[in-house]
């Protein structure tokens, strides 16, 4: 038995999100009795050796320069023919932006059934059945795979990275010799924040803060623990934020281990978006928000007061001035 | 240019979360259906959109569902597009789907549409694997589409940002917020869209790929602890001895 782990990367390094997919991948296959590889495509400034301090016996790398750029259709014929010729029997991805683009391609190519978004091992008791979040986090599925091939994307944020000692062997391996026909021609990337849907951390904000002028004390306060920034629809239909940063229903869906909604009433489409954050604290002046309900911690109060009063508290912790 | 856009029945988003018979099924009663919203909001209206800029530009709606989903199926076409087709099955295993709109699509189409992802089994995969099908490109959670003769400017979603991408036609695009703005549709479309033609097609064979066992709710919350606005201190001090998480 085999398990193969596909790793993408961005700038060269391997993303946060797929050193998760990497141990969940690591475990997998102490699990039910396998070894585990990974695979790399595109030329990478890590030391991919280094993958073996997760668990990672062989590296497969296919160092082909255009591969660093995202063309859906090479990368499923690079990864499918690396499943083939390991003998991969399970293929796991991390459900982040490039594994959305290749995992269902790669379940067409593989006739293998695929999980995406599952968030904890298969249960192997009785066939292979997998967890995954459905109805916008409002539920789980469990989900039979009974293909000889599988296919699990976890979703970003819900596998924790264990790293210890170990090396890994790096194997060459050859792509395949079409031309990319998705090119990139430009990318707009927001440097020096953390990426919401990689962020462990997210600080939100909501109509409650009345104005883009106020946002000055989220990003404060996100600035000092580390986090990302995110906010309601309303807030990014009034162009006070960037439409990244919505997080609900129609907007993006975020995991992270702490969600800090300031000035946010929690509507249910707004929930849909964040209910699977592990800790939840809601900032609100009115008592009756329905956020308070979903919350594990609240403050009720007025936004203008506390969060200042907030920031000096987390200054005074983290041992700032 | 003909565009095919894809259109999921689901519950609407308020809809109760609830299952029936031993947990294997979702709980329909009182439930209020909706056209998925990423696949209304975004590709629909942008497929809307493109045929205002071109009036050339014919748009067929696909549904794979049972006949429950015609009211939605006019709903949508009271927004837009010429006809729709329903491709007359209620099996839910996204291989099975995109095998069905698979051998629709192939028959002449140069834009397949679909929304990023149902609000129900948030599944993200049914563009994929028609992509895949049909061997031809696929630019997924895309936030904007303009048509250049036969290439495609496109910006999709990466890590922190967007990136700017062309590709070539035919091409399967999975759409997201920032594509195109949520419409109503008006009295004109509404009285138009009864007559506009909804062909019913038999599937064909396919593969089922994998199957749901059970569902299960997410365990209750223990109830929000409230602290003092006058001292969040207290908070910082929860988050990080209690909660751990800073």
């Amino acid at each position: 038995m085999s398990v193969l782990i596909f790793a993408d990367a961005a700038d060269g390094q391997i993303k946060k999100s797929s050193l998760e997919a990497i141990t969940y991948g690591v475990d997998l296959a102490q699990k039910i009795g396998a070894t585990a590889s990974a695979l790399v495509l595109g030329k990478v400034t890590d030391d991919l050796s280094a993958l073996g301090k997760y668990g990672i016996n062989k590296v497969y790398h296919i160092a082909d320069e255009k591969y660093n750029q995202l063309d859906a259709r090479l990368y499923t014929k690079a990864i499918a023919s690396v499943v083939s010729t390991s003998g991969t029997q399970v293929l796991i991805l991390c459900n982040n932006l490039t594994g959305k683009s290749v995992a269902p391609r790669l379940s067409v190519a593989l006739k293998a059934g695929l999980v995406t978004g599952a968030s904890g091992l298969p249960d192997t008791s009785n066939g292979f059945v997998v967890k995954k979040a459905v109805f916008s986090g409002k539920a789980y599925a469990n989900i039979k795979i009974p293909t000889a091939t599988k296919i699990i994307a976890i979703s970003p944020n819900s596998y924790k990275t264990v790293a210890g000692e170990g090396k890994a062997e790096v194997i060459a391996a050859v792509g395949s010799d079409i031309a990319p026909q998705v090119k990139v021609t430009s990318t707009q990337k927001v440097t020096g924040q953390v990426p919401l849907s990689e962020a462990e951390l997210v600080v939100s904000g909501g109509r409650g803060l009345k104005g883009p002028e106020n946002w000055g004390m989220v990003e404060d306060l996100a600035g000092l623990i580390g986090a990302a920034t995110a906010c309601s629809r309303a807030v990014a239909d009034a162009h006070w934020r960037p439409h990244h940063e919505h997080v609900g229903q129609t907007g993006g869906s975020i995991a992270p281990n702490l969600y800090l909604a300031i000035g946010i009433s929690g509507a249910i489409q707004h929930l849909a978006g964040v209910n699977r954050s592990k800790v939840i604290v809601v900032i609100n002046k009115d008592p009756e928000a329905p956020f308070f309900k979903a919350a594990d911690y609240g403050i009720v109060g007025d936004a203008f007061e506390v969060v200042p009063k907030l920031i000096d508290a987390v200054k005074q912790f983290k041992g700032v001035a | 240019m003909k565009i095919l856009v894809c259109i999921s029945k689901t519950p609407d988003t308020t809809a109760k979360i609830a299952f029936a018979d031993n947990n294997t099924k979702f709980a329909q009663d009182g439930v209020q259906w909706i056209i998925n919203p990423y696949d209304e909001w975004y590709a629909l209206v942008r497929a809307i959109e493109l045929k205002e800029k071109d009036p050339s530009t014919i748009i067929h709606l696909l549904n794979v569902g049972g006949a429950d989903t015609e009211p939605i199926i006019r709903k949508a076409l009271a927004l837009g597009g010429d006809e729709a087709i329903r491709v007359n099955t209620e099996v839910s295993d996204s291989y099975y789907i995109a095998a069905q709109i698979a051998a629709i699509a192939k028959e002449g189409y140069d834009l397949v549409l679909t929304g990023k992802e149902t609000i129900d089994y948030n599944g993200s995969s049914i563009g994929g694997m028609v992509s895949e099908l049909l061997d031809i490109n696929y630019v997924s959670l895309a936030t904007k589409l303009e048509l250049n003769g036969s290439t495609v400017t496109l910006n999709r979603e990466i890590e922190g940002g967007e990136e700017t991408c062309e590709a070539p036609l035919p091409l399967v695009v999975s759409c997201q917020k920032g594509m195109a703005e949520q419409r109503i549709p008006n009295m004109k479309g509404i009285m138009g869209a009864r007559t506009k033609p909804l062909k019913v097609v038999e599937p064909i064979a396919a593969d089922i790929l994998t199957s749901i066992v059970s569902f299960e709710l997410p365990p209750a919350k223990a109830g929000v602890k409230l602290i003092s606005p006058d001292n969040p201190g207290e908070l910082v001090k929860l988050l990080h001895e209690e909660a751990k998480v800073i």
